[in-house]
């Protein structure tokens, strides 16, 4: 990152030499009238195209944040006004009012959901990201027979759509006994061909094979080896795997609706998507607990993504190298 | 014939450099062959538990899938006692590939993707040529702004969206019919505009970082050599960066177009505030997962499952031949 911020910068600079020389070229004129001329000409013309580049970048800018704003607002404001005053704009400040509602409304089920989104975020990232760094470990540092097969089926495994696993897979938890239990939210979590994937490709980069070399001559087994050498240079990839998992479980939809029943089960997602479905065919108005509750549930998620900004964005260039 | 010519090594070795005989291990020359293969089976331990978990929430679904699909489920004429499960052949396909309601919906889902994707794709472009183009302190804080829509949950925003559409509650409406435009969100017309907004809004901030990511990867020598050549900045954009991202644009468009066709959640969503306009076979997705709870009809929704994959597949190869025709 910070090499790039360097080799990125200097030619900005270069760019401007490049120019005077360009006009040398063209129109030669003793040196001082040209640096003065240049000098102008240059920052009119950049200028100009700044002014409009900036412009762009800003409406941009006001189109991502505003429904962000649009929901922090709202959430701050009383049943009524939500429908009469300003939308985009604070009225009468009740945050903490509609937080208790939210938090108290049909006995606190508003915080099971949060409880049951954090508990499948945090169980199935956990194992996903130990499973799939293994996986990978093995599959970048030895060479084993069946190795080229597992390899194949795991790329082979990009191309299935999830569409086709929902409906056998709801099939196979309920053999399984899984159905409508909080392992089918955890337990199919741990395996991801693509985490594995990913974990291969970051370990090829991480880890040299003379260290592996070097342990084993000091007597160092297999498995200590890994989780003592180089589970540490793998952190990088483990961070970036179980983020990118976390915000999928948190903002999983369509499987919980198929593997869930029973309401005290669900994550967050599905429980607002219920409330926004009664909230149209009900005499209580929950318009503003969906809003409330929308961003109570978006807070972790934002704070996450900040803080660990250096790894999904690794997580990013991962994923292009595919 | 390994273990041999180590061995030879190793004398070797010990004959040139007796000073350090710590490095070689001359006196394990037979029993390595065993250990190198512990080795290899410990080695191949580790992807176990994957490739366990692999095959059975993976393989096996896909193989349960397609079994299913081939049964055909029926309760006798009155309803009474356990449905009989008969070997059914082909039928569920046969019928799936001549429903129109399920090929209707695969038809809008087919057009929205084809429309949005490029437009998202186009849109992003802009932005990561925009954000290229300013200095690194103010793209900086420009790209962080962008990525908040990233950061919301899919859920919440298509939440957030409906409400900014509504009539009632979102300012959209009075802002637009204040410049004399009526527009309803949600009628037949402008659903999947309201929709294609909705997935542009949040994919443009994490397309556009893809895109920056690589055109930071383009060697700066070559506009400057292209400046030198008289090319304006626009010229430079189209004419260099734009081809220099062209496969990071391919794959993230590939990416976009096979989630799209499996789109769910945002038209669920919709469809508990327009009931109406969004049907509950509105896209294929929809489909299946109404045939298989609602009717209850596992067999047929596992035949449709593999249809869309098969639609989903093809659409894949189609665009990654026709991109390939594109860079040749």
């Amino acid at each position: 990152m910070t090499l790039t911020s360097v080799t990125a910068d200097s030619p900005r600079t270069d760019e401007e030499v490049q120019k005077s020389v360009l006009k040398s070229r063209r129109r030669p004129r003793p040196k001082k009238f040209r640096e003065a001329d240049d000098s102008s000409e240059l920052s009119g013309k950049r200028g100009g195209s700044r002014v409009v580049v900036i412009i762009g970048l800003v409406l941009f800018a006001l189109y991502s944040i505003g429904p962000a704003w649009w929901l922090i607002v709202s959430s701050t404001k009383t049943k009524e006004d939500l429908y009469t005053t300003d939308a985009m704009w604070f009225a009468n400040f009740s945050l903490f009012d509609n937080l208790s509602s939210l938090f108290t409304y049909q006995d606190g089920i508003f915080g099971l959901w949060m409880w049951n989104s954090t508990l499948y975020a945090f169980a199935g990232s956990i194992g996903h990201t130990l499973i799939s760094l293994a996986a990978g470990y093995g599959l970048a540092m030895y060479s084993f027979r069946g190795k080229g097969t597992t390899m194949g089926f795991i790329i082979g495994s990009f191309l299935i759509p999830g569409a086709l696993l929902t409906i056998p897979s709801y099939l196979l938890f309920v053999q399984l006994g899984m159905y409508d239990t909080i392992w089918a939210m955890i337990i199919p979590a741990f395996f991801s061909p693509f985490a594995v994937y990913l974990a291969k490709i970051y370990t090829e980069g991480a880890v040299p094979s003379e260290l592996l070399e070097a342990a084993r001559i000091d007597g160092a087994g297999e498995y200590r080896i890994f989780f003592q050498i180089a589970f540490r240079l793998l952190t990088t990839a483990g961070a970036t795997i179980f983020l990118l998992h976390f915000v999928g479980s948190w903002n999983a939809f369509f499987g919980p609706m198929v593997f869930l029943r029973g309401a005290d089960k669900w994550p967050v997602m599905l429980g607002l998507y219920s409330w926004l479905q009664r909230g149209t065919d009900s005499t209580v108005d929950l318009t503003g607990m969906v809003i409330t509750g929308s961003l109570v549930a978006t807070i972790p998620m934002v704070i996450l993504m900040i803080a660990m900004q250096r790894y999904w964005r690794s997580g990013v260039a991962m994923g292009s190298l595919k | 014939m390994s273990s041999s010519l180590e061995v030879r090594n190793t004398l070797d070795g010990k004959k040139q450099e007796p000073s350090r005989p710590g490095r070689t291990q001359g006196s394990s020359a037979s029993p390595r062959l065993s250990w190198r293969s512990i080795q290899r089976i410990k080695g191949a331990s580790f992807t176990w538990p994957f490739v366990v978990g692999f095959v059975v929430f993976t393989i096996l679904p896909v193989i349960v899938g397609l079994a299913q699909s081939l049964y055909a489920s029926k309760t006798s004429g009155l309803g009474f006692g356990a449905p009989t499960i008969s070997f059914a052949g082909f039928d569920n396909f046969a019928r799936g590939l001549v429903d129109v309601v399920f090929w209707e919906s695969m038809l809008r889902v087919s057009i929205y993707a084809v429309v949005i994707v490029p437009v998202i794709q186009v849109v992003s472009l802009v932005l990561a040529l925009l954000i290229d183009a300013v200095q690194r302190r103010i793209a900086n804080r420009f790209r962080l702004i962008l990525l908040v829509p990233y950061m919301i949950p899919g859920i919440v925003a298509t939440m957030i969206w409906i409400y900014l559409y509504s009539p009632v509650v979102g300012p959209l409406t009075p802002v637009l019919s204040f410049f004399g435009l009526d527009v309803d969100f949600f009628s037949g017309e402008m659903i999947w505009v309201s929709i294609g907004n909705l997935a542009l809004w949040g994919a443009i901030g994490f397309n556009m970082l893809i895109l920056y990511g690589a055109l930071q990867a383009v060697p700066r020598e070559i506009f400057d050599a292209a400046r030198v050549d008289g090319a304006s900045e626009f010229r430079i954009a189209m004419s260099i960066k734009v081809p220099y991202v062209q496969t990071s644009l391919v794959l993230t468009g590939l990416l976009s177009i096979i989630g799209t066709l499996q789109i769910f959640a945002e038209p669920t969503l919709f469809r508990s505030i327009s009931p109406e306009t969004i049907t509950k076979d509105f896209t294929p997705s929809m489909v299946i997962y109404n045939q298989a709870f609602q009717v209850g009809n596992l067999n047929y929704a596992a035949a449709q499952s593999i249809i869309l994959a098969a639609v989903v597949g093809v659409a894949s190869v189609i665009i990654y031949r026709l991109t390939k025709k594109v860079d040749s």
